[in-house]
């Protein structure tokens, strides 16, 4: 057995108390568990289909109403009520509707540390690797097993590494990097695998604009997107925690399936076209397409960083006649900070929407579905067809300052005009 | 077992949104209602087309996207007996075994829409019976085909009593 380590080989070898490497199925105990309100029903309903009386350690599990919040209709406010009635019975934490979305709220409010191992019912739950935790995306079943257990059963992943080098040019934003990375990965490109982002490039992120990389790591198939605990991530961590956590860095002589250099220096702002988010072209090649609608927010870049920047090409300006702006905050926390800072004010007069905290219209289900044949340009993770709820409309993707100044502008429109 | 029936083909990259679309999913946890829609974007009527049996062959990174265990839920309910595909994503791959819907990994190139195919789990090949070919399967881990075997996840910590790792 190798005796140098990946960031996951060590995190998995210290829960289970002896050495483990990539390729082992194992079953270790969970930190920490999380479910949404599109996964969480089906998961009580297997609970109690097991014949679950009791969840292991209720204090290390949260449900978050944030995917259809608030409800648009009875049948998702049942659903709603189920969630809210077996949390009462069971004691666990619950985040109702206009807290904000499960990937936010999760390291914001200290329950996924670095160092530790924690589930989400919800793939985009990889989000708390910059942060160095292991946290990895499951479905209902594995929730369940897992809140009546404490435990559950992982293949140790095989890693890749993502060093990013040079230095960011202005209106380039991590939002580009990401999906400059999955571009030259492809969608299925770390499939399986655990991602470990390191170089100058990550070191000069805030933690905000790291989480916006983790994040998008599923959508290249990884299982986690993780990086090293810097003193500025520790910081981060150490202002929403008191508790006591453990970080972990890779060995120098650790086994990577791939190791991958970019060099970013002479990056443009990046769009990814319908309908896959590995569709990717620099601005340039997209600029003026004419758009309808703006999506600013989600579990990706709904965060006070991202609403600053938007709001500071936004201010003082009106969106397009042509044009409807949406905005998500990403928590209440988010949503009351943008207003002590006039960022709402600024959003709202410029011509912008403002909904509740959560998902909104990223999944589809409310708050701004599209009609036939518009363009949307968006700051979420995925463009699928029918992704927000019309499949006969087309979904780009960029960073919040793209998808503000393409409503001023009613088209696709390069961000670096503006700054 | 010798599951038995006929190819419906899709291609590359078929996401969870397309297997169930996410504005379903929100408001019921019933596979009946659901399971009708079933890749309703891409094919309009499919869940019409399928007999009881037939396969869902596709390319590569079947099941990308969300974690929504509501997408082999309706492709298992909706009489599919297994997901053939050159590759799966991850929590897809996951969710599957862990709700007893098998999945078959290999190349599907020359799988063409139609042709009557018969899946051996146990012996590890697919047989085209319209084109006269065999493939072999990549065999499981021990762990998940034991899952499989036992009908999904909720069905082995039922007969285990345990989330053990039993060989």
């Amino acid at each position: 057995m190798s005796t140098c380590k990946t960031i996951s080989e060590k995190i998995f070898s210290d829960h289970l108390g002896r050495d483990v490497e990539a390729g082992e199925i194992v079953i270790v105990d969970v930190d920490f568990m999380m479910g949404q309100d599109g996964t969480t029903p089906l998961a009580i309903k297997t609970f109690e289909n097991v014949g679950a009386n009791k969840i292991s350690n209720p204090e290390k599990v949260a449900f978050v109403i944030d995917h259809n919040a608030p409800s648009p209709s009875e049948k998702v406010s049942a659903l709603h009520k189920l969630m809210r009635d077996f949390s009462n019975k069971y004691n666990t934490n619950f985040y109702d509707i206009g807290e904000g979305i499960c990937h936010q709220l999760i390291p914001e409010k200290g329950h996924a540390l670095p160092g530790q191992i924690v589930i989400g019912a919800d793939s985009h739950t990889c989000t708390y690797g910059a942060i160095n935790c292991f946290s990895t995306g499951v479905g209902s079943t594995d929730l369940a097993i897992a809140m009546a257990s404490g435990k559950l059963w992982f293949k140790i992943p095989e890693s890749i590494k993502i060093i990013l080098e040079g230095s960011l040019p202005t209106g380039v934003f991590s939002k580009d990097l990401a999906l400059y990375i999955i571009k030259n990965l492809s969608a299925n490109g770390a499939t399986y695998k655990a991602v470990e982002f390191e170089g100058p490039i990550i070191d000069s992120l805030s933690v905000e604009a790291r989480f916006t990389i983790s994040n998008m790591s599923v959508e290249m198939g990884a299982k986690v997107g993780l990086m090293r605990l810097d003193k500025k991530a520790e910081n981060w961590v150490k202002e929403r925690t008191n508790s006591q956590f453990k970080s972990y860095e890779p060995d120098e002589g650790a086994k990577y399936e791939k190791i991958y250099k970019f060099d970013v220096s002479n990056l443009e702002p990046q769009i990814a076209k319908p309908h896959t988010v590995d569709n990717v072209s620099p601005i340039t090649e997209v600029e003026g397409i004419p758009i309808q609608q703006g999506l600013l927010g989600t579990c990706t870049n709904g965060r006070i960083e991202d609403l600053r920047i938007a709001a500071s090409i936004l201010k003082d300006k009106k969106i397009h006649k042509n044009v409807r702006l949406i905005v998500a905050p990403a928590s209440k926390d988010t949503l009351l900070k943008a207003m002590n800072e006039g960022i709402i004010q600024s959003l709202i007069q410029a011509g912008a929407t403002v909904v509740a905290p959560g998902c909104g219209p990223c999944v589809g289900t409310h708050n701004g579905v599209p009609s036939d044949g518009e363009n949307v340009i968006s700051t979420a993770n995925r463009n699928f067809k029918g992704r927000m709820g019309n499949n006969k409309a087309f979904i780009y993707l960029g960073s919040p300052a793209t998808v503000a100044a393409s409503c001023i502008e009613g088209k696709i429109t390069d961000p670096r005009k503006y700054l | 077992m010798e599951l038995k029936g006929y190819s419906h083909k899709f291609g590359d990259d078929v996401n969870t949104d397309y297997i169930i679309s996410g504005k379903y999913k929100f408001s019921t946890i019933n596979m009946d209602e659901l399971s009708v829609h079933l890749m309703e974007d891409l094919r309009p009527n499919f869940f019409n087309e399928i007999k009881k049996g037939d396969f869902i062959v596709a390319g590569a990174n079947f099941g990308c996207g969300s974690s929504r265990e509501q997408a082999p839920l309706v492709i298992k309910h909706a009489g599919i007996s297994a997901v053939i595909a050159t590759s799966f994503a991850r929590i897809f791959y996951r969710n599957s075994i862990n709700i007893g819907l098998p999945l078959v990994e290999v190349p599907t190139d020359n799988i063409a829409e139609g042709d009557l195919l018969a899946v051996d789990l146990e012996k590890g090949v697919v047989k085209n019976l319209t084109k006269e070919e065999v493939l072999k399967i990549k065999s499981l881990p021990k762990v998940m085909l034991k899952i499989l075997q036992s009908g999904g996840l909720v069905n082995y910590y039922k007969k285990y009593g345990t989330l053990e790792l039993i060989d």
